[in-house]
């Protein structure tokens, strides 16, 4: 059983990342581009952890957390960047 | 492994993903920024909180150890999606909208265009650069 729902949500996180990659393109502006990436990294991070329990290792963990950190460091100093025109004053 | 722990990490999974699914889908579905923030930063959080706790339910039925990894990466997403959330919206601000345009909450204004302390002075920098 645990199988099947892990096809469904490789599936459904699959989808969502490639609507992730059309936000990205689309735009309009700046900041739903970085709004998208940052959804991104968030689906990124879900699709590692589901790879986890597949492969029944808690491996991937720290990879997932290392995901989750420079998900938020970075679009903060993008969002800061567009803000002030300079990441550290 | 017990046929509830599947039921419960089988359906903890599935939460998840269709929670980070409507998150991407509303993202694509709402017309500006401001109402786009509203749809990843809940939905997804949400859904990978749905994700972690099957984690955490999975690797305590099937090895017996209660793993404290996936609370360490929902902390750490719980704290960092309202602040990711705030600097988005409030560059947009500055891009895009003037003092005027927002709704007074109660007659003060917002205190994001306020002038900065020690403006009157000219030490501090400009506020917008945009």
């Amino acid at each position: 059983m645990i199988a099947h729902a892990l096809t469904f949500a490789f599936s459904a996180i699959s989808l969502a990342l490639l609507m992730n990659l059309w936000s990205v393109v689309r735009g309009p502006s700046i900041l739903d581009r970085v709004l998208a990436i940052d959804t991104m990294v968030i689906n990124v991070i879900a699709l590692i952890i589901l790879y986890g329990i597949s492969e029944q290792t808690p491996v991937y963990f720290e990879a997932a957390l290392i995901f989750a950190m420079f998900g938020f460091v970075s679009t903060v100093a993008y969002a800061k960047f567009v803000l002030r025109g300079d990441i550290i004053e | 492994m017990s046929i509830l722990a599947e039921v419960i990490v089988s359906a903890l999974i599935i939460i998840g993903a269709v929670f980070l699914l409507v998150g991407s889908w509303g993202m694509i579905r709402m017309p500006e920024l401001m109402t786009r923030l509203h749809a990843p930063t809940k939905a997804t959080t949400l859904g990978v909180g749905g994700t972690l706790l099957a984690s955490i339910a999975y690797f305590l039925a099937a090895e017996g150890v209660f793993s404290i990894h996936e609370l360490l990466i929902s902390m750490f997403l719980f704290l960092s999606a309202p602040i990711t959330a705030h600097f988005l919206a409030k560059a947009y601000m500055h891009s895009r909208l003037k003092a005027g345009e927002l709704p007074r909450p109660d007659g003060k204004g917002w205190s994001t265009y306020d002038k900065p302390a020690g403006a009157e002075s000219g030490e501090a920098p400009p506020r917008d650069t945009l």
